[in-house]
């Protein structure tokens, strides 16, 4: 593709080329949001790494603070009422929140860029798929109107949407749910960019065509050699597609592991409840586990592990001392790479 | 309705007959209403319904120029106590086939038979005592409370209609009993709904079902807004509502693990359609329908070993419109197995033949002209 080409000729940032490390960084994470009921907390201390052509998921329920985390990221959280007290998110060994913003404008939509959920919203109903996705050629490559329709068009096939060329000049709402989505991924492709954070791109889908996003997604990442956060609830997408899991509870990361550790031996007692309390399909179960009580309020997060009132292995020091993340061994002291489990009694967890 | 193609009609799948019960007068309706069913009996009896939405064209003089075949010829039984789950994807009618069954909507042919008594030819009193038996539980329970309204009024605003069911001085206590089952603390009578969680509404939701005692409860999607942790909390719950209150279930969802717990047995619809109905077991470990076969491979399963084994069908293309589905057989456009034969000839919904004799699980009603036996769900 043309556009390959057009982006090397960018001036590319000068530690570009000799860099080592992790594509992206999350060091100590800290967002807050001002409210009239007070401060809520929704992110609280988070930290984690992609490489290139890997898969983070990061798995959490509804106000987990899994979704603010990619907004930081993206830089397109709303400030105020939302506030980022600490923590660097270094891109390729550069600190995204301390760079003028002109700079952070070059890396955003061309070197990171986003899915959102819901692309029926995302999409701007009144104007034509082929030239909000021109857009991204137009501000970042300043090609002519001409040229990037044509490119469009170039994405949309990529994405396979049938007769690319006729529908080019559609509006959203003449696109089913599903294809609705294809020209998302197409949209953040457009500038093939390092990074992608996908924000649940397949919750609002029928399962049939999930499928067909979920295996579209995963074959460009293979091909683009993209790294790629998947923010999702679904443990299910998430055993099919992630490499590596960070579970997110009350905006902080419980646990880490690679995928197929955290389905086998959980370490957190919120993993192990939140595997025990979905169905299966490939069995039938008697009676569901269910986490008892409710995600707690960001506002007046409890002491202590957070997650210590539904816990049900709390004792007292649970709700005095914040439980970091440990690193997770095997019984007899040996290393387990990439794991780590923020509960005072992850060893029993585990191996219990 | 004139309109209506003879082709979905004659469609009819070969179910038992219908026992219909001859009322000459209202009394006689409503005393047949409120017998009770034997466990185990057929207690909803759904025979061939349709509903078409009209497309219509001009404003002054409206003129029809198509219609939205949301249900087109469906039959299926509910048998008292037990739970029958619909799953499809969006746009397949499950959620039309719930407001034909409350009579929310007009069915624009085929028959609903409660206890016998056709329920879409019913008005007046015998309709309200029918209206009363059949509750339901809605998707969202962030708009299905009227936010204007104390949960003690939601739950019991049903008493305002029925009030030989509560009378005036014990409906508070009663409200408070509601919410007692459905798990919430009694003293939340005065709260409003936005005081509450997502999980907690949804047993609002449940508490205003159960509060006339009703022997069906139809659920569409009442978990699918719900976080997981608390999605387990609120199907427990109606699975203890099920044993403590003898009720029957119509449960709606399109997520397919879930309907596998909770359920006896399971249609799956496609475009308007039945295309295979069984119990849990045989629709899940012996599907024979593609459609099935497709929708339950393209599943996750949440266990990254069970990844490699499984084999997954990915269907191409999109649900055909509703408005001009194609001939033959509705799935043919995204079948792998599509022949001649499927465009010209509706399957009907019965046990295929070569299944017939056999006794093995693969005997249930499927819609397919090549019924074949395939797991997707275990790994190989």
């Amino acid at each position: 593709m043309t556009t390959m080409e057009k982006t090397a000729n960018v001036p590319a940032p000068r530690s570009d080329e000799d860099y080592q490390g992790p594509l992206l960084e999350v060091r100590d994470l800290h967002v807050e949001f001002h409210t009239r009921e007070g401060v809520a907390k929704a992110v609280n201390g988070v930290n984690y790494t992609v490489d290139a052509g890997e898969t983070l998921a990061v798995l959490g329920e509804s106000g987990s603070g899994k979704s603010v985390t990619a907004q930081a990221i993206m830089g397109i959280l709303d400030m105020p009422p939302g506030r980022i007290p600490q923590g660097e998110i270094l891109f390729r060994g550069q600190d995204m929140l301390t760079m003028p913003e002109n700079e952070r404008r070059k890396i955003r939509g061309r070197k990171v860029a986003m899915i959102f959920q819901d692309a029926l919203s995302s999409l701007n109903p009144v104007l034509t798929v082929g030239y909000q996705l021109g857009e991204m050629f137009r501000a970042h490559l300043g090609m002519s109107k001409k040229d990037a329709k044509l490119k469009a068009i170039e994405l949309m096939d990529r994405v396979r949407i049938p007769a690319a060329k006729e529908r080019v000049n559609d509006y959203p709402h003449q696109f089913s749910g599903g294809m609705r989505q294809r020209i998302m991924i197409a949209m953040a492709l457009a500038l093939e960019p390092d990074l992608i954070i996908a924000d649940e791109p397949t919750t609002a889908l029928d399962v049939t065509v999930q499928a067909q996003v979920m295996d579209l997604l995963a074959e460009l990442q293979r091909e683009y050699n993209m790294g790629l956060i998947l923010i999702t609830h679904d443990l299910g997408v998430v055993a099919d597609v992630a490499d590596k899991i960070a579970v997110m509870y009350a905006g902080r990361i419980v646990e880490t592991a690679p995928v197929h550790e955290l389905y086998s031996r959980p370490s957190h007692p919120y993993t192990r409840g939140l595997l025990d309390s979905i169905p299966r399909l490939d069995q039938k179960g008697q009676e569901l586990y269910a986490i008892k009580g409710l995600p707690p309020n960001l506002t007046r997060i409890p002491a202590g592990c957070a997650f210590n009132p539904r816990c049900p292995k709390a004792q007292d020091i649970c709700a005095t001392d914040i439980p970091l993340l440990h690193p997770v061994t095997e019984r007899d002291g040996t290393d387990l790479p990439g794991r780590g489990s923020a509960c005072h009694f992850w060893k029993e967890t585990i191996h219990g | 309705m004139a309109e209506l193609d003879k082709e979905s009609v004659d469609a009819t799948p070969n179910v038992t007959e219908v026992e219909t019960v001859d009322a000459a007068t209202v009394e006689e309706a409503v005393a047949a209403i409120e017998a009770p069913v034997e466990r185990g009996e057929p207690i909803l009896q759904v025979r061939n319904l349709v509903k078409h939405f009209p497309l219509t064209q001009g404003i002054l003089f409206k003129k029809q120029v198509g219609a939205v075949k949301a249900v087109d010829g469906i039959s299926f039984d509910l048998f008292q106590g037990e739970t029958l789950g619909i799953v499809g994807e969006s746009g397949c009618g499950k959620s039309t086939v719930a407001k034909l069954l409350m009579m929310l909507e007009k069915a624009t042919a085929g028959e609903v038979f409660y206890k016998g008594q056709d329920i879409t030819k019913l008005s007046g009193r015998a309709l309200k005592a029918v209206r009363r038996n059949i509750q339901m539980v809605f998707q969202d329970p962030y708009t299905s409370l009227n936010p204007r309204m104390t949960v003690g009024d939601i739950i019991g605003e049903p008493f305002e209609i029925h009030p030989e069911v509560a009378p005036k001085g014990s409906r508070r206590q009663k409200v408070q009993d509601l919410l007692d089952v459905v798990g919430l603390n009694p003293e939340y009578i005065n709260r409003y709904p936005h005081q509450f969680s997502g999980g907690q509404r949804q047993r609002i939701g449940i508490a205003r079902g159960l509060a006339l005692n009703p022997e069906i409860i139809i659920c569409d999607e009442p978990v699918s807004a719900l976080d997981v942790s608390v999605q387990a909390q609120v199907i427990n719950l109606m699975e203890k509502l099920q044993d403590e209150f003898n009720l029957s279930y119509l449960f709606i969802a399109h997520d397919l693990s879930i309907v596998r717990h909770i359920s006896d047995r399971v249609g799956v619809m496609y475009l308007g359609k039945m295309a295979e109905i069984g119990t849990d077991a045989q629709i899940y470990d012996h599907p024979t329908h593609p459609y099935t076969q497709a929708l339950l491979s393209a599943v996750p399963v949440p266990d990254p070993s069970a990844r490699e084994g499984r084999e997954r069908i990915i269907l191409t293309g999109d649900v055909p419109s509703p408005a001009n589905p194609p001939s033959g057989c509705r799935f043919r456009t995204r079948c792998w197995k599509a022949e001649e034969r499927c465009s010209t000839e509706m399957p009907l919904l019965a046990i295929p033949e070569r299944f017939v004799a056999s006794g093995t699980p693969a005997a249930h009603e499927s819609a397919c002209h090549f019924a074949e036996e395939k797991n997707v769900v275990h790994a190989a």
